[in-house]
């Protein structure tokens, strides 16, 4: 039972050395999210997913390019739309990320000329001189192996295509072609361009080789991409708009750090209160259910923090959650504490007592805390639309919240309980809040 | 021993009147502002931002007086449908038409210029009118799924007890009853003091339902071992017993909650004020409703009383 104890303290030491750690939402450091759905009319059905994804690894490229530290672009697909998330934490252009993001996805092919300058990689097309660029391949570019295991990027021209590819690639052999998405060169994961060596005149289809697994699926997936325009904005009434947001946030850093304040100031003016009122009305019991909440409030911080499956991002409401499931942690204590003290009033010895006290208030815990979970779920499942960003954020901290204050309640507290009366330090009934036992059931007539 | 199960009819009285009002708001509401709450930018679509003034003649300016001039700027400007929410220390919550985050800046050094003020947009918020559709729409779905959900799940909690779907039903309509007091409020709010409601609202009516839910669960429990022990004969004398029993949980519960919330309420700050006071009120009337509605309501359904719900009605001897 000690080591219990002790081992669901040990999170402590995790957080004391990390709680920059903490993840935290646009409301509360800065930063902006913009929501837009995509225009896929264009584009059949069949490689709707893939182009998506394409289009997703263009806007990360472009977005790192601006300089923005740890930007998460995320696609949601639902009900057929496709979404794509931007999440721009701290200080951002923001005019500058929307004109970014309503680009044509489109790769650009360059050679170098005389001066080593990579210029646009140019052909005749009837008589119009064209750049060769992703919007000439066709749709079934896809990555391999070959007989020695290293990856293969295989495409095809389209029509347009065939005829630019044998003008460039013929003046080009021995000599590097550059893949350039906008005005930067695309760069493989070892940070250098990709830029591949012709080997001969390509036609009508050719191969990338050299290419790492990585580079070579990214590429593919920005050849699909750019192969469409696919505007980015939103419908309204069944017309598109491009370049409009469905959804755009931006706040602030200083009231974010405004907010963290004041949630902070808030929260320890809450436990306070809590705290007193435990100690008033409990006694003994209360200050083992207040250790027995600090315990709980460190775990779950650390849960936010180390959460496994993804890092939990603390918004606002997110934090009015945890404050909440403060106190309502200390529900099941007062379940546990209002069933001991029964037991005691009752005759019962200490010991039997909390024993009893658990095992009577376990159903009850149980089946009440189920209630709060199945509202969270609701939340977190329909509140992952769009306009509801916060509400995920509020009820996830509740939900673990809630699902940690069951544990906390019967393992640290009675943990707790067990020590303080198997060592007999304290026998006074008073201390449990028990005045006496005529006396309470007096009370209570 | 305190009487609960004997004061019942008060209690429906006065919940009957509280639902009553809830209801006449609504419609009040729905005349004035032609709609039954006032909606916020999450259900219409349309910007949304804080504004931060630091006005030249910042000590002695009247915020009040500061607010009335904003709003005169505003109209001028072209915005007269706008709505102004005074945030405190000089912020103001403005809800307009969808502006761009451009136009919004454009509008905010205008206002600076007019106003002889530093200003700064700290919070910029734009909603499409076809996601304002749409999360109103999930709103309502979440707030009807999660009374069913929660109806299954205390149908199968007490699935061994006599007539478990009464006991659900029970609880559902005392559910019913706090989200219709609540939203209640919320509409006299809205029309007397524009207060709109926002995705945060419906979020917080939820975590409401859960927690009233909750409270309800723990008397049901309660009633539930007390029949199971047979301790007394008298079905309403076993839900008195509960409801006394539980009682000292069920107000610490609550206090504990409330002062975090009042905390959270008083100190927290402007953008969740009112989704904390959903918060607030939820708490009072989901332990009301679970002490005084939905175990009173099993004893009425016990008895078949329906004709004596409220006071001054004969009761059968």
């Amino acid at each position: 039972m000690f080591g219990f104890a002790l081992w669901s303290i040990v999170p402590l030491d995790r957080n004391v050395f990390g709680r920059e750690g903490l993840r935290l939402g646009l409301d509360l450091k800065g930063g902006s999210y913009l929501v837009y759905q995509a225009d896929v009319s264009d584009i059949e059905p069949e490689y709707r997913d893939e182009i998506m994804e394409g289009v997703k690894g263009v806007i990360e490229r472009r977005i790192d390019a601006l300089g923005i530290t740890e930007p998460i672009i995320q696609l949601q697909k639902r009900e057929g739309e496709y979404n794509i998330v931007i999440q721009l934490p701290g200080i951002a252009d923001i005019e500058k990320a929307k004109e970014m993001v309503g680009l044509f996805t489109l790769l650009e092919f360059r050679e170098q000329d005389a001066a080593g300058n990579w210029t646009a990689a140019k052909g005749t097309v009837n008589g119009e001189e064209l750049t060769l660029t992703s919007r000439y391949f066709k749709e079934n570019t896809y990555v391999t192996v070959n007989q020695l295991g290293s990856p293969l990027l295989i495409f095809e021209w389209d029509e347009t295509g065939k005829e630019l590819s044998p003008q460039i690639t013929s003046r080009l052999i021995g000599k590097q072609l550059a893949i350039y998405l906008g005005d930067e060169p695309l760069r493989g994961e070892d940070g250098r361009p990709i830029a591949p060596v012709v080997q001969e005149t390509i036609r009508d289809r050719g191969q990338i080789e050299g290419l790492s697994l990585v580079d070579a699926q990214e590429l593919s997936r920005l050849l699909n991409a750019g192969r469409i325009d696919v505007p980015l904005g939103r419908w309204v009434d069944g017309a598109f708009e491009p370049s409009v947001p469905l959804y755009e946030r931006t706040v602030d850093a200083t009231l974010g750090a405004d907010s963290i304040r004041k949630s902070i100031m808030a929260a320890v003016i809450g436990i306070v209160l809590l705290v007193i009122f435990m100690l008033v009305y409990y006694r003994l019991l209360g200050l083992v259910a207040c250790l027995s909440l600090g315990i709980y409030g460190v775990m779950l911080l650390s849960i936010f923090k180390l959460w496994p499956v993804a890092p939990i991002t603390l918004t606002l409401p997110g934090v009015a959650g945890f404050i909440l499931s403060l106190g309502m942690a200390v529900d099941a204590n007062v379940l546990i504490f209002e069933r001991t003290k029964e037991e005691l009033r009752g005759g019962r010895s200490l010991g039997a007592a909390v024993e009893a006290g658990f095992n009577r208030a376990w159903t009850a815990i149980r089946d009440s805390n189920i209630t709060t979970f199945i509202a969270c779920f609701i939340l977190i499942w329909l509140g992952g639309g769009l306009g509801a960003l916060m509400v995920k954020g509020f009820a996830q901290t509740l939900l673990i919240g809630v699902a940690l204050s069951m544990f906390t309640a019967i393992v640290v507290t009675r943990t707790f309980l067990r020590l303080i009366i198997g060592s007999q330090v304290v026998k006074n009934l008073a201390a449990y809040g028990v005045t006496s036992v005529t006396s309470e059931a007096r009370n209570l007539k | 021993m305190i009487d609960f199960v004997g004061k019942r009819q008060w209690f429906f009285l006065i919940s009957g009147i509280l639902v009553v009002i809830a209801i006449v708001s609504l419609v009040i509401s729905q005349i004035q502002i032609k709609s039954p709450l006032r909606l916020g930018t999450d259900f219409t679509g349309g910007t949304s931002m804080i504004l931060q003034f630091s006005p030249a003649d910042s000590p002695e300016v009247s915020w009040r007086d500061f607010q009335s001039q904003l709003r005169e700027e505003m109209a001028k400007l072209g915005y007269d449908e706008a709505r102004i929410q005074d945030a405190g220390e000089g912020n103001f919550i403005i809800h307009v038409r969808e502006i761009t985050s451009k136009d919004a800046r454009e509008l905010a050094e205008k206002l600076g210029a007019e106003l002889d003020s530093q200003v700064e947009i700290t919070d910029y918020y734009l909603v499409s009118g076809t996601v304002a559709a749409k999360t109103a729409r999930n709103a309502v779905i979440a707030v009807i799924i999660a009374a069913v959900a929660m109806m299954l799940y205390i149908v199968w909690a007490f699935r061994r007890m006599p007539s478990p779907f009464r006991w659900g039903t029970c609880a559902v309509i005392a559910l019913i009853h706090d989200v219709f007091i609540i939203v209640g409020i919320f509409s006299i709010l809205g029309w007397l003091a524009g207060v709109a409601i926002d995705a945060l609202f419906i979020t917080g009516l939820l975590a409401v339902v859960g927690y009233s839910i909750n409270n309800t669960v723990v008397v049901f429990d309660r009633i539930r071992e007390n029949v199971s022990r047979h301790i007394r004969p008298n079905f309403a004398e076993t839900v008195n017993d509960s409801l006394v029993e539980t009682l000292g949980r069920c107000l610490n519960t609550a206090l504990t909650t409330f002062f975090v919330l009042l905390a959270l309420f008083l100190f927290g700050g402007a953008t969740i004020h009112y989704f904390v006071l959903v918060l607030l009120f939820g708490v009072i009337i989901g332990t009301y409703s679970s002490v005084c509605i939905s175990s009173q309501l099993l004893v009425v359904w016990e008895k078949k009383e329906w004709g004596a719900l409220l006071p001054f009605t004969k009761r059968p001897a």
